[in-house]
């Protein structure tokens, strides 16, 4: 509520849905879903993601309970009012065959009296925002891919600027390759524009990636687990979230916690531009760290092959096994990964300009490991 | 059967006015049938049990013989041309209304869902969506309606406005075949010329089909 800022928590007090054919979909669902954020419902078939989401924009109406949107009721305005202000992408992107995809991206401000002029101007605007070429405007939804029809759904819901965003499976329909590639878009304009998105997905690493928060819900519209990503993969509320986040759960939490504040050790190095002899002096075991010019790690040094070698000769141009440095915002995965691969079994770190800082061995990431659960 | 070529050529001005006499009582027919089926449509496409009960109306009405519907029709209307465009347009709502109801259900939910949660209210949404992705199902009723009742006006001879239907009761009462060959032989024209226009107004009114081929 800080300083006239559009405010866009939503919030569910004991809202359920019951539909006339007896069917409840959503049971007495009491959750927040953080303004600025990404929430992200996950559960398996028929679990009521699509009710929940469609309850916000008043698509379903609750049989009881309330919705609030920034503390205001979502009934208090008139079903179409609320809908611009909300942006819905589904998928397959729901786009109207019929007109341009300019003018699909154009809808809502159209409907908000823009004026076409301004509205178009507008659409092309996010026509790059969103990554396509601007001659893709004039074309009919089934002139592009997938994927591009994916994003022109991206960008209608985001025409108006909206503080919220719900998106029901956006990727469900579209390859690996091409999802992660839209995943990450979403990250980056996330970044920027800081919407708070309500995102519905089956795929459970889809919401690691994604979530600043998981929902997960289980058949029968309950809601069992509500939790940022790292949190719900060490401590699963219950057998069914455990199950449901799948055996390399161990796995997928490394891959998200990253070595922020993990601790390291200096390490004995050389330049590349060093002599053997300076190589010989700073070894300190079988394994030195060759440093380029950069500050960047070269590559560890076998010290062994030095034997025999003039102290003069330079160790420019000798045979070094690869070492990569790991930065803060790296996962502990790939740190477990890098002191497994290089032969010194540590993984080397580097400050945010790849400057090498030190190094970590095996026994403080198993530490870091541990200390999640 | 020989045609009389010297009949033909002093009858011209006959032809030609009975054409366009034939197709002042087909259009308004056509048009009448859809100004009616289009909103009948609507409600049996939203409210499902109306559905069956429009829907077969409807055909027991095309079953209705036609001499017996101006014969209903007379005591309200009389020897009118309107008499002729009401029995007619009954006739054309047979198609009309189903083709409408098929079309509207070819509309997919997802669109139509995502025009009402772009906040486009449910007449805007029946206006600028579901009819317009309706209307290439709606545009084969229309021609099938037109077709049909570019041949069927001629059964408003009992009641003097046959149009071309006419040279038929001429040609069959002096047991002359000219006029009934020249009258199968117009109908036809009429009937093709109307379905070519309205395949070219479709072609124009559907870009987005046009060049729906992937680039
Ligand atoms: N309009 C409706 N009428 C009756 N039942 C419905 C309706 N919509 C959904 N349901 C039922 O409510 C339950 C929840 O449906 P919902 O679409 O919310 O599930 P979901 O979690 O989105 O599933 P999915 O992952 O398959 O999309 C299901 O059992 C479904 O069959
Ligand atoms: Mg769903």
């Amino acid at each position: 509520m800080q300083n006239g800022k559009v405010v866009s928590m939503i919030r569910f007090d004991s809202v359920s849905k019951r539909f006339p054919n007896g069917t409840t979909a959503v049971d007495d669902l009491s959750v927040e879903f953080s303004e600025g954020g990404i929430t992200v419902l996950v559960g398996s078939s028929g679990c009521g993601k699509t009710t929940t989401l469609r309850m916000i924009n008043r698509l379903v109406d609750p049989t009881a309970g309330t919705i609030t949107l920034g503390g205001r009721d979502v009934r208090d305005l008139p079903a179409a009012r609320l809908r611009r202000g909300i942006g819905y992408v589904i998928q397959q992107a729901g786009l109207f065959p019929h007109r341009t995809v300019l003018d699909n991206i154009a809808t809502v401000p159209t409907l908000l009296g823009w004026g076409r002029r301004k509205a178009r101007a507008r659409a092309a605007e996010l026509l790059e925002v969103v990554g396509l070429p601007a001659d893709a405007g004039k074309r009919y939804p089934n002139q592009l891919s997938g994927g591009q029809q994916q994003r022109v759904g991206v960008a209608r819901a985001l025409a108006a600027d909206p503080p919220v965003l719900l998106m029901d499976e956006p990727f469900g329909a579209v390859d690996p390759v091409v999802r992660a590639l839209l995943q990450d878009e979403l990250i980056r304009l996330q970044a920027e524009l800081r919407k708070t998105i309500v995102f519905v997905t089956h795929d459970i690493d889809e919401a690691v990636r994604l979530g600043d928060q998981i929902a997960i819900f289980r058949t029968g519209g309950h809601m069992v687990q509500c939790a940022p990503p790292a949190e719900l993969l060490a401590r699963p509320a219950d057998d069914f979230v455990a199950g449901f986040l799948g055996s390399e759960r161990g796995l997928k939490l490394l891959s998200l916690v990253t070595l922020a504040g993990v601790p390291y050790e200096p390490v004995g190095s050389v330049r590349s531009t060093a002599t053997v002899k300076e190589a010989r002096d700073a070894a300190a075991g079988r394994w030195l760290l060759v440093v380029s010019p950069d500050g960047g790690p070269a590559g560890w040094l076998d010290t062994g092959a030095l034997e025999g070698l003039p102290g003069t000769s330079a160790v420019a141009g000798l045979a070094l096994a690869p070492a990569r440095g790991l930065r803060d915002s790296d996962s502990l995965l790939s740190a477990l990964n890098e002191t497994v691969s290089s032969p010194a079994g540590v993984a080397v770190r580097v400050d945010a300009a790849g400057v090498v800082t030190g190094v970590t061995g095996q026994d403080v990431l198993h530490a870091r490991q541990r200390s999640l659960t | 059967m020989t045609i009389e070529w010297q009949w033909l050529s002093t009858h011209t001005d006959d032809l030609w006015a009975l054409s366009l006499d034939h197709l002042s009582t087909a259009i308004p027919a056509v048009l009448l049938g859809l100004l009616i089926a289009l909103p009948l449509a609507v409600v049996a496409h939203r409210i499902r049990p109306l559905r069956g009960v429009l829907l077969g109306l409807s055909n027991i009405m095309f079953t209705v013989p036609s001499l017996a519907l101006f014969v209903i029709l007379l005591p309200i209307t009389g020897l009118t041309r309107t008499t002729a465009i009401t029995g007619l347009t009954i006739y054309t709502l047979v198609v009309l209304l189903r083709n409408t109801v098929e079309g509207l259900d070819s509309v997919p939910a997802k669109v139509r869902e995502a025009s009402l949660a772009m906040g486009r209210g449910r007449v805007g949404t029946l206006l600028k969506v579901e009819l317009p992705l309706a209307l290439p199902v709606i545009m084969a009723g229309v021609r099938v309606a037109s077709v049909m009742t570019i041949s069927l006006v001629s059964v408003a001879s009992y009641i003097g406005y046959g149009g071309i239907g006419q040279l038929f009761t001429d040609g069959f009462q002096r047991n002359f075949p000219t006029p009934v060959i020249a009258g199968v032989v117009l109908t036809l024209l009429l009937a093709l010329a109307a379905d070519a226009l309205l395949v070219l107004v479709q072609w124009l009114c559907t870009p987005w089909i046009r060049k729906g081929a992937r680039a």
